[in-house]
């Protein structure tokens, strides 16, 4: 989960790394009062979690506390790269004599943390280390040992940062370790010309398989781009919406992702990805069926499942159940096999709806529920029977 | 002889006494494996009758080693007691310890990869369904009875898909099938595997499964072209995942022009890896390849 700038400054703070004095809202009027309390003049900059938002008209800079407000109305309820602003923040501006990059990441390959560090702060870090890559130092950190001083400081040399940010290089290590992180950037890190050090910008992701650890985090701190996504999330089922027309359930991410291929590879888009886990229960297979049916755009609806530990039978239990709780108006194409895979076939030919057939490979039910959403988006509703 | 895994094994199950312990302890023992005990500090002394099975309760990985000469672990322990429980393993100087838990935290598999990897204990996983040496044994989760045994080796980041290509080519069968896992960072990579069905006598083409998400692939591609001299055909899943979103497995997730499907399957091809468009292509390139390998003479 990524974190908005203005909580990734919260934790910065707490773990006393030098930022700027901010404060968050939603009100322009706010925003005005806001300014007045720091001083008068402000940076106003837009929360969103993307990139680029100087680019896109989200980072304003005003002289007074009515400039404030006018910057904050120009910035709220704007649309960046798909994300709506619903808050902004207002920051002290600084008087900046050097700008420094400072990241630990993770390094899959190696399968530990690595800092990556620059006095080229201020920009796209792969910009920088596409045109010079040796400005951009990168440091790998042994998990027993760490970022200490004495590690921090060969972090530091090795990118040619001041002296000062060792200090910082050990909190922001803290900071990752401390709230299960898997990223932490600060860019810039900046020398004002008072000499001090401070981070002006900030990106945290935090792990969601250490959430059960880090309860601070509740799933409202997450933004769901779409309603359905939060349903979903409330049942606790893996779903991410997509933009295209055959919806698409399966057992198994590896499966689900496949499938999604394969659907676009017949020349339809498909409309979401929906994973029901491993051994998934009847009700669970009800739940996703339910979330999908409930999308608007969705046409068709392919169920792709190889039972290995899930049950084929269960899944068609699910199936049914869903049929009896929900008036299926969009054709249904199921492909069971592996586990109680005969079974599972026999539970959906005796209940026989109309809408819903079976396949017996994968390639062939994705070829179906692409002609099936193709016809329909043809005819614009499908003759429900 | 298969990879990693064989009739030899001796098998402990750390986490056995809970309801998925118990579960696939049970379908191990009858895909053949020897479990010879299971573990749990709270019911050491004790014993679990799988059918006409008993199976005894350590205290300790070090005690199930030392009583039964166990050389491989499968954990099953909760998330929150993962990294524990690999440390303890590792600790006890265990061969493999195959990591079947989902939603470990990053930080807890970077700390007993690494730590594992100074004791010289191999992990496969973490979130992975182990691996199987169809008819000899079956550590992890992965059905038994949906493949046999043969000369094809594969190893897949994911689960699912490992079971539909073992379906798909039942006829053939497999030398050793080897879940390694969709999070970020896993103990055993592509790379492990191909220099060891390289290695292995029994097996005589390579199936690479792959996902969005990190550059392993590309990594085992290089690999491929330095070191492999037997046949391999790739599938890569997750060509229609958009940027930035997380797909199901922690790891795969496309980050800017990083990590995409394309470049995966790119990649392979450029080493002289066939790679499906569908399981069931993949499928159809491996029996066209199989019958190729078999039908140049021998040397």
């Amino acid at each position: 989960m990524d974190l908005y700038e203005h909580q990734a400054r919260a934790l910065f703070e707490e773990h006393g790394i030098p930022v700027p004095r901010a404060e968050v809202t939603d009100s322009p009027q706010e925003a005005r009062a806001i300014a007045r309390r720091l001083g008068g003049s402000v940076v106003v900059k837009a929360q969103v979690k993307t990139g680029g938002r100087g680019k896109a008209g989200g980072v304003r800079l005003a002289a007074d506390p009515a400039g404030a407000e006018r910057a904050a109305r120009l910035i709220l309820g704007r649309d960046i790269k798909g994300h709506r602003v619903g808050k902004v923040m207002l920051a002290q501006p600084v008087d900046i004599e050097t700008e420094f990059y400072v990241a630990y990441v993770l390094d899959r390959a190696a399968g530990r943390f690595l800092a990556i560090a620059s006095a080229e702060g201020g920009m796209e870090i792969e910009e920088v280390a596409a045109a010079r890559p040796e400005a951009v130092a990168r440091t790998p950190i042994d998990p027993a040992e760490g970022v200490t001083s004495a590690k921090a400081g060969e972090i530091a040399e090795a990118a040619g940062l001041a002296p000062q940010t060792v200090d910082v290089l050990v909190r922001l290590w803290e900071v990752l370790v401390r709230q299960d992180a898997v990223l932490v950037e600060v860019n810039p890190l900046v020398r004002t010309r008072q000499g001090h050090i401070l981070a002006l910008d900030g990106k945290v992701t935090l792990d969601d398989n250490a959430r059960f650890r880090q309860a601070r985090w509740s799933t409202d701190s997450v933004a769901y781009d779409d309603p359905l996504e939060a349903v979903a999330a409330a049942k606790g089922l893996n779903y991410v919406k997509l933009d295209g027309e055959v919806g698409v359930i399966g057992n198994g991410a590896g499966l689900v992702m496949s499938t999604l291929d394969v659907v676009a590879g017949c020349g339809a888009r498909p409309a979401n990805f929906l994973d029901i886990g491993g051994g998934a229960s009847a009700q669970v297979m009800a739940d996703g069926l339910g979330v999908i049916l409930s999308d608007p755009a969705v046409k068709s609806v392919f169920v792709n499942v190889f039972g290995g530990i899930t049950a084929c039978d269960a899944v068609a239990d699910g199936i049914v159940r869903a049929l009896d709780e929900v008036r299926l108006t969009k054709p249904l194409v199921v492909r069971l096999d592996g586990n109680n895979a005969a079974r599972g076939r026999a539970v959906l030919d005796a209940r026989a709806h109309p809408l819903v057939q079976q396949a017996t490979t994968m390639d062939g039910a994705a070829r179906r529920a692409a002609e099936l959403a193709d016809a329909s988006r043809r005819s614009g509703t499908w003759p429900s029977s | 002889m298969a990879i990693f895994l064989t009739k030899e094994s001796r098998v402990l199950v750390q986490g056995m006494t809970g309801g998925e312990g118990m579960k696939h302890t049970r379908r191990m023992l009858a895909a053949g494996t020897h479990v010879v005990g299971g573990v749990n500090p709270r019911k050491a002394g004790q014993s679990v009758d799988f059918d006409d099975r008993v199976v005894p309760v350590f205290g300790s990985v070090a005690d199930g080693m030392r009583a039964t000469g166990a050389d491989v672990t499968v954990v099953f322990v909760p998330p929150a007691f993962a990294k524990a429980a690999v440390v303890e393993a590792a600790d006890a100087g265990i061969g493999l310890a195959v990591v079947i838990t989902e939603g470990i935290p990053v930080h807890d598999c970077v700390a007993f990869t690494s730590y594992a990897k100074k004791k010289g204990t191999r992990i496969v996983g973490p979130n992975c369904p182990g691996l199987i040496t169809p008819g000899q044994s079956n550590a992890g989760i992965i059905p038994a009875d949906i493949t046999r045994s043969g000369r094809v080796g594969l190893v897949s980041k994911s689960g699912t898909l490992t079971y539909q290509l073992m379906y798909e080519l039942r006829d053939i069968g497999f030398s050793t099938c080897v879940g390694i896992g969709g999070d970020p960072v896993v103990g055993t990579t592509h790379i492990d595997c191909l220099a060891a069905f390289q290695d292995d006598p029994d097996t005589e083409l390579i199936v690479l499964i792959g996902e969005i998400g990190g550059d392993a692939e590309e990594r085992a591609a290089a690999y491929i072209r330095e070191h492999v001299t037997k046949p391999v055909v790739g599938y890569i899943a997750g060509f229609t995942a958009p940027e930035g979103r997380t797909m199901g497995h922690a790891g795969a997730i496309v980050s800017g022009s990083a990590g995409t499907a394309q470049a995966k399957k790119a990649a392979l091809e450029a080493v002289g890896v066939k790679v499906g468009n569908t399981p069931t292509e993949t499928a159809r390139l491996v029996l066209a390849l199989l019958d190729t390998v078999r039908e140049a003479p021998q040397a």
